[in-house]
């Protein structure tokens, strides 16, 4: 085939949308949703590299820092939410074999995360609103330093976000415990406790031994969900509260900003925001490891009781954990920092090192295996958290965090090393290995281009979170800028590293567009000519 | 005393050896999963054994810190220490306001920085003249912010804040605002 039809019809023409399920639209329509907005967090991210290299003349400090408001925003909702909802939407009812509650509703979650994302990466765009994710009060409503309606409207995007989510959540739940029409009725109250780790719970206490009535990376799935509930609604009311103080602004009335306790929003704050870092992500991971490895091996899970166990843990640890955000905070009590912020925050090198191994063990009993590349992304996916975890257990100590807190280690190789390396890595490993279900078989362009994405951003990702790293340790702070090149060194070698991301996305979404087709692609957005509700085609 | 650049220096030992070690570990596992030979099945007794390593590295790590780094246990107990030395320091409008224009500590002085902010949170932080971090903290507004520090060896310190609050806070630096001195007067 010519380029030209390479690039309208998908490699050797395999990928007909008209043959694809209502499901498989929702999950492709998620997926490219998820690929545009990680496109701006990769461009955002490289402005900001640069930025730390040498001030960029056309982008002045203040839009600098609304990109660094926006852009871990746009990778969680407008991204990693995109592609994570749009797998579990289909994967839940793929793996219970019943329809979804709705689908309609899944349509909707997507929606609302892609308006909503462009809404508040838009306002801050406009208006450089720029007071940080953190949000730390009362910067947000600081009206001296950042616009008004543009804080407005970012908070508006923000709850249009926070919206899908809830669609999503209740989707979720709803498909697990209702009875489609037809189906003899569903004990709604026993799924729900089995995937919520109830039952199995009571089995442990009781020493009944109970068969689980979900399988585990369905669990995995509802219980990150409930995290997930959570900090829709932490992050909900946040936003409202910022409104209020915005609303009366514009109305001419200015709140006292001490009407608030800046200590207690903090820990509100962490707590909700540690329902995604530290609960949500390490769950919803764990999980589809679990899922990747039975899928790659075809074999039982290794342990697999104690990885149900973990994941509850893992879940419970994440509603416990927030302080270790405060521990440079001198009126925090000293209890929290110690139980909070040290002791609980060690379970998570625990339940991690737990899932970390048993995923390892189900691979090993299978060998010798293929090297995919599910299988080549999924171990990358394990290298990563098996690196950012133990750098976040270091940081969650007392002595240590009074001279990492707020450095680039932090941001380095604990953050980007856990979202881009650990994350993203296991994402494209599900990604790779759904593509041939939920596109019913289109081809892979190249796999050349697939060898150099797998490369290209496990060494752009390790590379740029230990430069920042190596820079943090030298005493580089993030979210503040050092116009004088004293840490150049660093911040060179991290701006090649990231170019190298940049270079592994584009071949990435290269290589897709030109399996799928420009005609594909644009396939995907129309509504599906089949009257089902079954995830793939009947064969 | 052991300071930040000890600790730090044993942190980046101590994480690049994982790192490299974690690394080879994985590139094995990939080589052998792939590769043909006897699959001896992995024991449930190993696996207990790395659930336990890990919780008595995940509770060591601190025990270990709390005895081997000075101001960790003084920090813990920073109420009961009578300092040698008080600094009350404000921060408004993006600018601290320091008792002194340079704030003098004698040698092995316990001094306590007590760190107010009427508006925003900033972070107060003090780092030496090749821009290595000695110590940090944050300033919350209406809360009190008080941190304990021995000095025991000369050293001129820039204070900065460690916390974002807009960016007018980028230029928070007090340049050379503490200075250390052991000799005896």
């Amino acid at each position: 085939m010519s380029f030209t039809e390479t690039f309208l019809n998908g490699a050797q023409g395999a990928f007909k949308p008209a043959t694809l399920t209502p499901m498989q639209k929702m999950i492709l329509r998620f997926v490219v949703v998820g690929l545009v907005f990680y496109a701006f967090a990769v461009i955002e991210g490289m402005i900001m590299r640069i930025y730390q290299v040498t001030p960029i003349p056309v982008v002045p400090t203040v839009q600098f820092f609304a990109i660094m408001t926006a852009h871990p925003l746009v990778g969680i909702f407008g991204s990693t939410y995109a592609i994570v909802f749009g797998a579990f939407l289909f994967l839940v009812p793929f793996l219970m074999k019943k329809p979804l509650w709705s689908i309609p509703l899944a349509n909707w979650t997507c929606g609302l995360l892609a308006v909503g994302t462009f809404t508040f990466w838009f306002a801050g765009f406009l208006s450089e609103y720029a007071p940080l994710y953190t949000l730390y009060w009362p910067l947000p409503a600081d009206f001296t330093q950042f616009s008004l309606w543009g804080g407005t409207f970012f908070i508006v995007g923000i709850a249009i976000v926070m919206v899908g989510v809830v669609f999503f959540v209740v989707n979720i739940f709803r498909t697990i415990t209702y009875t489609p029409a037809g189906w003899a009725p569903q004990p709604a109250g026993a799924l729900l406790g089995s995937a919520l780790g109830l039952s199995g719970l009571q089995a442990f206490f009781t020493r009944q031994k109970q068969d689980h009535l979900v399988s585990l990376p369905v669990a995995a799935i509802a219980r990150g969900t409930v995290d997930t509930a959570f900090n829709a609604g932490i992050i909900l009311f946040t936003g409202v509260l910022i409104l209020v103080y915005m609303v009366a602004e514009i109305f001419g009335t200015s709140l006292k900003h001490s009407a608030v306790d800046a200590l207690l929003y903090k820990n509100w704050f962490w707590w909700g925001l540690d329902l995604i870092a530290d609960g949500l992500v390490l769950i919803f991971v764990a999980g589809t490891w679990y899922l990747l490895a039975t899928l790659i091996t075809g074999k039982k899970l290794f342990m697999e009781n104690w990885a149900r166990a973990a994941l509850f843990i893992e879940m419970v640890v994440s509603w416990t954990v927030w302080s270790h955000h405060l521990m440079s905070d001198q009126a925090q009590p000293g209890i929290l920092k110690l139980l909070s912020g040290e002791m609980v925050t060690a379970f998570e090198l625990i339940t991690q090192g737990l899932a970390f191994f048993i995923t390892l063990a189900t691979l090993w009993s299978a060998r010798p295996l293929k090297m995919t590349f599910p299988l080549r992304f999924l171990l990358g996916g394990l290298l990563g958290f098996a690196l950012a975890v133990p750098a976040g257990i270091m940081q969650a100590d007392l002595g240590l965090n009074r001279i990492l807190h707020n450095t680039q280690w932090i941001v380095g190789p604990h953050v980007h090393v856990a979202v881009l390396v650990g994350l993203t890595m296991t994402l494209y490993s599900a990604i790779y290995l759904l593509f041939p279900i939920v596109t019913n078989g289109a081809r892979l362009y190249s796999e050349k281009l697939a060898l150099f994405h797998f490369w290209a951003h496990l060494l752009g990702g390790i590379g740029m979170g230990a430069f920042m790293g190596m820079a943090g340790l030298q005493g580089m702070l993030r979210r503040s800028l050092y116009v004088n090149g004293e840490f150049n060194v660093y911040m060179i070698l991290a701006a090649l590293s990231g170019s190298l991301l940049l270079l592994a996305f584009l071949a990435f979404f290269y290589n897709i567009v030109m399996s799928l087709g420009l005609k594909g692609v644009i396939g995907i957005f129309t509504p599906s000519k089949l009257d089902t509700t079954d995830p793939v085609p009947a064969s | 005393m052991v300071d930040s650049t000890t600790v730090l220096w044993g942190q980046t030992l101590a994480y690049t050896f994982y790192v490299l070690a974690i690394m080879a570990v994985m590139g094995w596992f990939a080589l052998r999963v792939t590769q043909q030979g006897p699959t001896p099945a992995v024991r449930p007794g190993l696996f207990y054994a790395f659930v336990a390593f890990l919780v008595v590295l995940g509770i060591s790590l601190h025990f270990i810190t709390y005895y081997t780094i000075p101001w960790k246990p003084m920090d813990m107990h920073r109420a009961d220490i009578t300092p040698d030395k008080v600094f009350d320091i404000g921060v408004a409008g993006h600018k601290f306001q320091l008792p002194a224009e340079t704030l003098q500590v004698a040698c092995n002085d316990r001094v306590l920085f007590n760190v107010t902010s009427s508006d925003l949170t900033y972070g107060f932080g003090l780092f030496r003249q090749d821009h290595s971090m000695l110590f940090q903290m944050q300033v919350v507004p209406g809360h009190m912010n008080d941190i304990l520090w021995q000095f025991d060896k000369p050293g001129v310190y820039s204070i900065r804040s460690t916390e974002y609050s807009g960016p007018a806070g980028v230029d928070m630096v007090v340049k050379d605002a503490v200075v250390v001195s052991c000799e005896k007067s």
